[in-house]
């Protein structure tokens, strides 16, 4: 594992309202869009892709140190502010990486602006209904038991979270729950307008899914696979729904091969 | 004094094996309703009817019908139904509803509708209250509880216009659009039936209801929360400009008045052990903390003095918030004795009229409600009993009470006018004037 690379926290006032993110390495820029129980910091996954590319990992807007639009009533509209800050950064050939319903915004941005994308990598990603299964509902669950069927088991979880999560994380799935039923409660993490706007999304597609995630039927991989024209799909054996915290080697190595020249 | 009866109508079934000592778990939202048997409940909602009846009978000025969603503790789910049939079947009593759970309608035309339809058939006999529903209640209908606080108060706005305002109408909102609001109903009460907000905790909606000058009723809240609760109420009232008095105050208690001290005490505790809601302080559900307490249903540091009660807190679902607000200190344990408890601090009154009558004096000098309503007959209580404590309500505890709040001082929202004038006063000086 590469050392911690030196990153900074910059903060970007857009006129919906200021962006946190988290930005560090240099290259070909790589985005980063968090799950719904927000983006727990500078991770070991981000230094992987440090090591050659642009990381940035902002915070989306009504999650952790980003301003609430009050007005945003789903994902979609997340995905524009996200296009917005993409514009603001002046970022080009960007590889747009959404995990789990960071994926689902990522997917809607992508259906509607790809200008500034060169490829897309959504990981456990939500924004489709399941044609078997169904996504996990966060509603319905302690945080705890949510963020523990996040991992591939019970021990993988407590490896990660510990026996008990501090008070600061719970804080943060506590208001970032907040944020994702203002725009996620209904439908539960999928819109049935953005099936049809894939088949027409040419930007090329990195599907990885954990084997074992719980939260986001692999079924859903499936679909986006028959729906996206160029996507590929690849499974990480034994891996949950945070490929990211749980295999972030494996994912970094995937995402800075993607899309082979 | 305005002096109101009130029953959850628990679903009772002793052969679910979820209540009393049987052992199935009662966890909230946690039943399924496979062990539903509509012939039972064929029965008990005519016996809640019947009871309401001769609750009517016994003198009591108002009936008091609520509702929950999804849950065994509460059959009220459709409770304006049950509003409409005692609007037909009395005669004298108010229907009073606390309340509706206005976020959960995403259409609350409809309520407008049905609530002037029950207030005709009723002959004005209607009094509206409206609620933001528990977890539960979200849950169920699926309304996103970050937007509850507007939903309520939006609906709110575009009920009273649609009963007031002519039509037809345009209503652009933000939750709410109608291209054509003209119902084709209109409230028999002018402008239109009074509106009582019920609560337990939100400080939102205590100031809200002041600024409106809708009287408050604390629903079964400990005595000392409870009169801070009003002594706020109190505040926001004189920002506005007014001054509150009782007919402000409504206070719903756990009243039960029997034969014998050894009856009462056996009804008062089925009260706590039987199917009576199970997520009230004592009783014998499991809480799930996550769902009462939804992502932004409540806003933080939003929370009412009744928080300061673990009790309270942990019946509500929101021991977790309590344990921070108190920096985790530890909670006490609970009582061995959950009935003996509830009746040393009041939160249960069960005797004969002998003993029950002091202590309800105690509690309307404590609190100085100008409306309570007796909240009797739940949990697993019988048909008997219920009827055993009607009778010795309508013998002795209601004259007393009329005694009492009168030499208190206690007056209810139907006897002072919209100054805050003795209605009889008035009446009795317009009666010198015409002659």
């Amino acid at each position: 594992m590469p050392e911690t690379t030196a990153y900074e926290e910059r903060e970007i006032a857009l006129a919906t309202g200021k962006i946190k993110l988290l930005a560090g390495g240099t290259g070909t820029p790589v985005v980063i869009l968090h799950h719904s129980w927000g983006s727990p910091g500078w991770l070991p996954f981000h230094d992987e892709l440090a090591s050659g590319h642009q990381v940035v990992v902002p915070d989306m807007p009504g999650w952790g140190g980003s301003e609430r639009p009050v007005w945003a009533r789903e994902p979609r509209d997340i995905a524009i502010i996200i296009g917005h800050l993409l514009g603001a950064l002046e970022l080009e050939a960007v590889t747009l990486v959404g995990l789990g319903f960071g994926g689902y915004v990522a997917a809607e941005l992508a259906t509607m602006n790809p200008s500034r994308l060169n490829a897309l990598v959504l990981v456990g990603a939500a924004g489709l209904q399941p044609e078997e299964g169904e996504i996990l509902d966060q509603m319905m669950l302690s945080h705890r038991k949510y963020i523990e069927d996040s991992f591939r088991d019970a021990d993988s979880y407590t490896n990660y979270i510990g026996e008990e999560p501090p008070e600061d994380v719970r804080d943060l799935w506590d208001l970032s729950r907040e944020m994702t039923a203002r725009v996620a409660w209904k439908p539960y993490m999928f819109n049935r307008r953005l099936a049809p706007l894939l088949g027409d999304m040419r930007v090329p597609t990195l599907l990885v899914w954990g084997e074992k995630d719980k939260v986001v039927p692999l079924a859903c991989a499936k679909q986006f696979e028959a729906a996206i024209p160029n996507a590929t799909l690849t499974v990480l054996d034994g891996a949950g729904h945070v490929v990211e915290l749980e295999e972030p080697q494996q994912l970094a190595s995937l995402i800075a091969d993607f899309p082979r020249s | 004094m305005f002096i109101g009866h009130f029953t959850e109508r628990p679903y009772q079934d002793p052969n679910s094996g979820y209540f009393g000592a049987t052992g199935r778990s009662i966890m909230d939202l946690g039943m399924s309703n496979s062990s539903y048997d509509p012939k039972l409940g064929a029965d008990l909602y005519n016996r809640y009817l019947d009871e309401r009846v001769f609750a009517e009978e016994m003198g009591f000025d108002g009936l008091m019908l609520n509702e929950h969603h999804s849950t065994p503790f509460c059959m009220g789910g459709v409770m304006n139904l049950e509003a409409a049939i005692l609007a037909r079947i009395t005669r004298r009593a108010k229907i009073v509803l606390l309340g509706n759970i206005l976020p959960i309608w995403d259409d609350p035309l409809f309520l407008a509708e049905e609530l002037a339809e029950i207030d005709m058939i009723s002959r004005g006999r209607l009094v509206t209250g409206w609620v933001r529903g528990t977890g539960r209640e979200s849950v169920a209908h699926n309304a996103v509880p970050p937007y509850n606080w507007e939903r309520f108060q939006e609906a709110h706005d575009f009920i009273v216009k649609a009963w007031t305002k002519p039509g037809p109408f345009r209503w652009e909102g933000e939750h709410y659009h109608y291209r054509y609001v003209n119902p084709w109903s209109r409230p028999y009460q002018d402008p239109h039936p009074p509106i009582w907000i019920p609560g337990v905790m939100s400080r939102n909606t205590v100031a809200w209801a002041a600024k409106h000058r809708y009287p408050y009723v604390m629903l079964a809240t400990e005595l000392q929360p409870t009169v801070e609760s009003f002594q706020y109420y109190d505040e926001v009232a004189e920002q506005e400009g007014f001054q509150a008095g009782t007919e402000h105050r409504g206070y719903l208690f756990k009243v039960h008045v029997d034969e014998t001290e050894e009856l009462a005490e056996e009804a008062g505790r089925k009260f706590v052990m039987g199917p009576s809601n199970p997520f009230l302080e004592g009783n014998q559900g499991i809480v799930r903390p996550f769902i009462q307490n939804l992502p932004g249903l409540t806003q933080r540091n939003n929370l009412l003095p009744t928080m300061k009660s673990f009790a309270a807190a942990a019946s509500r679902g929101r021991a977790g918030q309590h344990i921070k607000e108190q920096k985790k200190e530890a909670p006490p344990p609970p009582p061995k004795d959950v009935y003996k408890d509830q009746s040393d601090k009041l939160s249960i009154i069960s005797g004969t009229p002998d003993t029950v009558i002091p202590k309800v004096r105690h509690v309307l000098e404590t609190i100085r409600p100008g409306t309570i309503f007796f909240w009797d007959g739940d949990g697993a209580m019988s048909h008997d009993d219920q009827m055993r404590s009607l009778r010795l309500m309508g013998s002795d505890v209601i004259p007393a009470v009329r005694e009492m709040s009168d030499e208190l001082g206690l007056k209810g929202p139907f006897e002072v006018d919209s100054d805050g004038e003795d209605t009889a006063q008035s009446s009795a000086k317009e009666g010198e004037g015409a002659q």
